[in-house]
């Protein structure tokens, strides 16, 4: 299923670096999305729009994940030619992720 | 003690102006804190400023105060914001005229001035987190460099007894923070309560954002009454918790949901947020229901600060020539693909000096990058060529191409757009604390 169903999300930036957060709507989805939302997989849906690298923190008495994604906005908000210079779109689109019960495996979240 | 209410009345220039009256008018609020400055908008101030000395402040100081003096004076709510941007001075002595207008007499009005650290950052050697290179270096494309100052120097002006406190450059929480100890007597190494009113002051600083903005996604997220959706205030107890919640009746809604999206916006390290004041720690922060629209608020706390701060550094980073068009139909990415390598071709072969060129079609691949994953053929496109150029006549011949890809492009072209717009880049650097010098002076009405 796709991470839309089970979290929400919201982007902010700082110069060049743009951060998501993932937050689940019912705290009974917490550990597959701790599970299966992953540097790896959130590296990978952006592919070479990051240039720098990505870092996981988690909130679990939030159910909530923060990820921070260096050089994703091409130089910063006030120097992109980007239409969304803000990267303010990135966060919607990491909803598109697929998740489920199979994904991670690992069980160290990273 | 009661508890001491705190309301956002902005959380960027140009925001709404209706909900900070709504709050001024029904909050109950002892402060009223705008928060009206981003990264570039100070260079922007600090430009309006060197054309005319007594500019250089937020252009809507003159709408927001006219809006709700009148209910901040009634009720003795004390106004704090950084609108004085540039010119905190020029913005003081504005306020003292409109509120002599409205026959509102007896306010004083605090200008905190000394953000401005252009000169040490002149004669020093600081490096920007950016590029790696001294910020002097930037030579004469250097326009402005502020530090963002703390709660103290507002805190002064609140006990020199100011109405309206106007400041700079001033770290956002900060100005939600300066109250806080004004009211509370927090000590300013009281590392714990610092981290807990610079949580609070984290959640208001975006206004609307806490209260159901940016927030809709309809059937996920539906958020009620959003056309008169209304901005927060805190209720904060002496100990560093808060409730936050708005105006009764007003559109929005503040829950788990809204808080938790808001506590982590424009966050790194949840338990290290650098300010002026104290490392704020927000990972240990609780949210709980209190009631309908009453979010509690727990569990931060904070480290002492670094003793550096911020300093944001404005230079002359070239100008912005873009153009648009549209193409709709069978074919309309292939056209405006097409129009994309035309703009490629004919201004590399006779066109002006530029430094960077981006060429996109917007609903495709404009925002998220194309990957080749996009799953279906779009109906209509819309081309968007944008480049940096080093003087303002070179940018507008981009523009200037683009429309000429009406008579001189793929068929079909519709609605060309064009603009041209000086780029104001933002760095960052770090000041030992010493070198800046704040400094509180009072006008009245």
């Amino acid at each position: 299923m796709r991470l839309r169903e089970l979290a929400h999300s919201r982007t902010g930036d700082k110069g060049d670096t743009s951060n998501i957060s993932v937050i689940a709507y019912r705290a009974e989805d917490w550990p597959l999305i701790r599970e299966t939302v992953t540097v790896a997989k959130v590296t990978a849906l952006f592919g070479p729009q990051i240039a720098g690298e990505v870092t996981r923190y988690e909130l679990p008495q939030l159910c909530a994940l923060n990820f921070v994604l260096k050089g994703a906005l091409r130089g910063g908000v006030t120097r992109s030619l980007a239409l969304d210079a803000h990267g303010k779109c990135l966060g919607s689109a990491i909803l598109e992720m697929e998740v489920s019960a199979h994904d991670g495996g690992t069980g160290a979240g990273h | 003690m009661r508890t001491i209410r705190v309301g956002a009345g902005a959380g960027f220039s140009g925001d709404r102006i209706e909900p900070a009256v709504e709050l001024a008018e029904k909050g109950e609020l002892d402060f009223l804190v705008f928060e009206c400055l981003a990264e570039r908008t100070i260079a922007l101030a600090q430009l309006a400023r060197m054309a005319d000395p007594n500019a250089g402040y937020d252009p809507m100081l003159e709408r927001r105060m006219q809006a709700v003096l009148p209910a901040c004076a009634a009720r003795g709510t004390r106004i704090i914001s950084n609108m004085g941007a540039a010119n905190p001075l020029a913005a003081a002595e504005k306020v003292r005229e409109i509120a002599d207008q409205l026959g509102l007499g007896n306010l004083k009005i605090a200008a905190v001035t000394g953000d401005d650290v252009i000169d040490a950052v002149i004669d020093g050697s600081f490096v920007l987190d950016e590029t790696g290179a001294p910020a002097c270096a930037l030579g004469d494309r250097l326009i402005s460099a502020n530090a963002y100052i703390g709660a103290s120097p507002i805190v002064s002006a609140l006990e020199a007894g100011a109405d309206i406190v106007l400041t700079g450059r001033a770290s956002d929480p900060a100005m939600f923070l300066a109250p806080l100890v004004h009211s509370f007597g927090w000590a300013m190494d009281d590392w714990h309560r610092l981290g807990c009113g610079t949580v609070i002051g984290h959640l208001l600083e975006c206004a609307a954002q806490v209260t159901g903005g940016y927030f809709a996604d309809p059937e996920y997220k539906d958020v009620p009454n959003l056309a008169r959706l209304g901005f927060p205030l805190a209720e904060v107890a002496k100990d560093g918790d808060a409730v936050i919640t708005k105006v009764a009746g007003t559109g929005g809604q503040v829950t788990r949901a809204t808080c938790t999206e808001q506590l982590l916006y424009e966050i790194h390290d949840p338990s290290c947020y650098a300010q002026p004041d104290v490392i704020a720690d927000f990972s240990r922060v609780t949210l709980a229901e209190d009631g309908p629209d009453r979010i509690r608020v727990s569990g931060a706390t904070g480290t002492p600060r670094t003793g550096m701060l911020k300093v944001s550094v404005g230079y002359d980073d070239g100008w912005l020539g873009e153009g648009q068009i549209s193409y709709a139909g069978p074919g309309a990415e292939a056209r405006g693909r097409l129009a994309i390598e035309l703009l490629r071709e004919r201004l590399a072969a006779n066109g002006p000096a530029v430094r960077e060129t981006r060429g996109e079609l917007i609903g495709v691949d404009a925002i998220l990058g194309n990957d080749g994953a996009y799953p279906c053929t779009p109906r209509e496109v819309r081309v968007r060529f944008a480049a940096r150029c080093v003087t303002r006549a070179d940018a507008a011949r981009i523009g200037e191409e683009v429309e000429s890809l009406y008579l001189n492009g793929p068929s079909g072209g519709g609605g060309a757009t064009r603009s041209v717009r000086q780029i104001l880049g933002v760095a960052s650097t770090l000041i030992p604390e010493e070198l800046v010098e704040t400094r509180v002076q009072m006008v009245e009405s």
